[in-house]
């Protein structure tokens, strides 16, 4: 009993240094691919079944790995003195921030709502298909819609700034994952747990904060992540199809422009996208280890 | 005034539906205030639906209960009993101490007062050590100890115990119903509890209420006449063992005539 605490944070740790290998293995894994399909692949795409599937390997639509990493050592524009790899960050930064808004949007609306849903039945029949249906409004169409608020809203004399717009649409997306989480989460306390609360008579608010959110928590855990990449989703499309300056929606848009001329260029945009999506998760993987410390650990063990 | 007083209670689940169940029929049981009542019978005769009558849980068809001379409703918003269930329904993310300190928080207890009642009860159920660990780090018996000493904490005037002991060794299940027949004492409160084991319903019970089941009732209540304080001298005393067997005949009545009904129903 006395040692099997470091014995367990022992293996902890090198299941984690495993995981990190792991990673960097199966990226230089699919570096390694990309390569050999460039060298193998038909330079002008294939087709298969007669359906034109095989993507073209030359070097316009499928530069070089190291074509693409030494491009973010290079100026973003000719005899600019912007390396492109800050410009690159610092999108990504901008975008995460407004994936952050729009997750604390979209989590603060998904517990509400299913706090809401779990305490009216007659709430969660008359909002739960309205939840379900908005998620199949296309983001593309709604988009345009909330970013003109920007500048034109105005409540109680202050203006809705641009950026605020783009975490909406991120917070759009990321709130039902949580809502509907939540709910299942609320609902999952043991009747027999509801049963020892009633018999301290304890209120609905009581009830709710000592016993069901606590036993939501496994359900919201996993809910988050969703709304985690959700939001970041939500956030580089709003950015993409509205134009916003200053997030890696942007860059792409714009360097994707610049394809023909400067092919990978529109990667490293892609690539920082990618890193944005990597830092909301690993602010989740925080927030849920923090979350679940004091819980079984019987799956993971 | 009596500690429970109960008045041709009955309890019908799924009424008018095709599967109906007459769950209890006119039951009539009055608990004097410091008695020790033991509920025993065969599974399904209703045992835990009394129980739960009397916690307020559910609502009777028909008939009474009164717990200390209120509605049982007021008794359960004045928290006036303690409950304890066959599983220990102890939450996971609280620690042990925390587990047994919930139903003083709800009362709004201080801290301090509540941590110090919380060990004190630690000590009685000899897990003084595990008041940090998780419910999930402890075996099954020590958690129903723990969930024990969380109904014993607000020290109750009335305690409801379905099949607390059932999951307990036999030298932990007599300890602590020595455990607890002091701790009454001590507090003067009355018991409910349901058991499956006649030795233990006798060793702890001044009266022992058989039921049959179909539909639910009682059918016999035997006085255990076991005189002055029981210790484990009282299990080899000569009136123990004359409520075994006075408990054990009325029970083996019940089990005939359920016999004698099933051929019936073919
Ligand atoms: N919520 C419920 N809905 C419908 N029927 C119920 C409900 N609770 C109990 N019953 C029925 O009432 C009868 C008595 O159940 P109860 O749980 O009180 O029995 P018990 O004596 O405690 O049995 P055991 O010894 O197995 O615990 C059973 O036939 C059971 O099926
Ligand atoms: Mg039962």
């Amino acid at each position: 009993m006395s040692n099997a605490p470091s014995t367990r944070n022992h293996q902890v740790m090198l299941r984690r240094v495993r995981r990190m290998v792991l990673f960097v293995v199966s990226i230089v894994l699919v570096a390694a691919v990309w390569e050999i399909y460039k060298a193998v692949g038909p330079e002008a795409g294939g087709k298969i079944f007669g359906w034109k599937l095989l993507p073209r390997a030359n070097d316009n639509a499928m530069p070089h790995v190291w074509e693409m990493l030494s491009r973010y050592t290079r100026p973003e524009l000719r005899g600019s003195d912007r390396r492109i790899w800050s410009v690159v960050l610092a999108g990504a930064w901008f975008s995460f921030r407004l994936a952050l808004v729009g997750f604390a949007l979209g989590t603060t609306l998904g517990l509400g709502l299913a706090v809401l849903m779990s305490r009216f039945k007659i709430a969660e029949r008359g909002i739960l298909p309205y939840l379900v249906v908005s998620q199949t409004v296309p983001l593309i169409a709604l988009a345009p819609l909330v970013v003109s608020w920007g500048g034109k809203l105005h409540v109680f004399g202050w203006e809705w700034p641009r950026w605020l717009s783009a975490a909406v649409l991120g917070g759009f997306l990321a709130f039902f994952p949580v809502a509907v989480g939540t709910l299942r989460g609320l609902q999952s306390a043991a009747s027999a747990s509801v049963e020892l609360m009633d018999s301290y008579a304890a209120s609905w608010t009581q009830t709710l904060f000592k016993l069901r959110f606590p036993a939501a928590v496994p359900f919201i855990v996993p809910s988050l992540k969703l709304a985690a990449s959700s939001s970041v989703i939500g956030v580089v499309v709003a950015e993409i199809s509205t134009g916003l300056k200053g997030g890696i929606g942007r860059l792409i848009i714009e360097y994707a422009r610049e394809a023909t001329s400067d092919p990978a260029k529109v990667f490293t945009a892609v690539f920082g996208a990618a890193l944005l999506g990597l830092a909301m998760s690993g602010f989740v993987t925080i927030a849920d280890l923090y979350m679940m410390r004091n819980r079984p650990k019987e799956a993971t063990a | 005034m009596s500690a429970v007083e109960i008045s041709s209670l009955g309890k019908v689940f799924n009424a008018g539906s095709a599967n109906q169940v007459d769950a209890l029929v006119d039951i009539d049981l009055s608990i004097a205030p410091g008695e020790f009542v033991s509920l025993i019978g065969p599974s399904g005769c209703g045992k835990s639906t009394l129980l739960r009558l009397i916690a307020n849980l559910l609502e009777p068809t028909s008939g009474s209960v009164t717990v200390n001379g209120k509605s049982a409703k007021q008794a359960r918003l004045d928290q006036d009993y303690g409950m304890a269930f066959q599983q220990s329904g102890l939450f996971e993310w609280r620690t042990v101490a925390k587990n047994i300190e919930l139903p003083l928080e709800l009362k709004g207890w201080e801290k301090a007062k509540r941590r110090a009642r919380a060990l004190e009860m630690l000590e009685l159920v000899k897990l003084a050590d595990f008041a940090e660990h998780y419910p999930w780090q402890l075996s099954g018996g020590m958690q129903q100890r723990v969930a024990i000493a969380r109904a014993l904490a607000v020290h109750p005037q009335l305690l409801l115990m379905d099949e607390p002991f059932g999951a307990l060794d036999e030298m932990t299940r007599e300890h602590m119903q020595s455990e607890l027949l002091s701790i009454c004492r001590r507090t003067g409160s009355s018991v409910v509890f349901v058991t499956h084991s006649i030795p233990e319903a006798v060793y702890l019970s001044n009266r022992v209420v058989v039921m049959s089941p179909r539909p639910g009732r009682i059918t016999k209540i035997v006085d255990v006449g076991i005189e002055g304080e029981r210790t484990d001298a009282t299990r080899d005393n000569a009136a123990f063992f004359a409520g075994i067997t006075a408990v054990r005949e009325a029970l083996r009545g019940v089990e005939m005539s359920d016999h004698v009904r099933g051929i019936e129903d073919r």
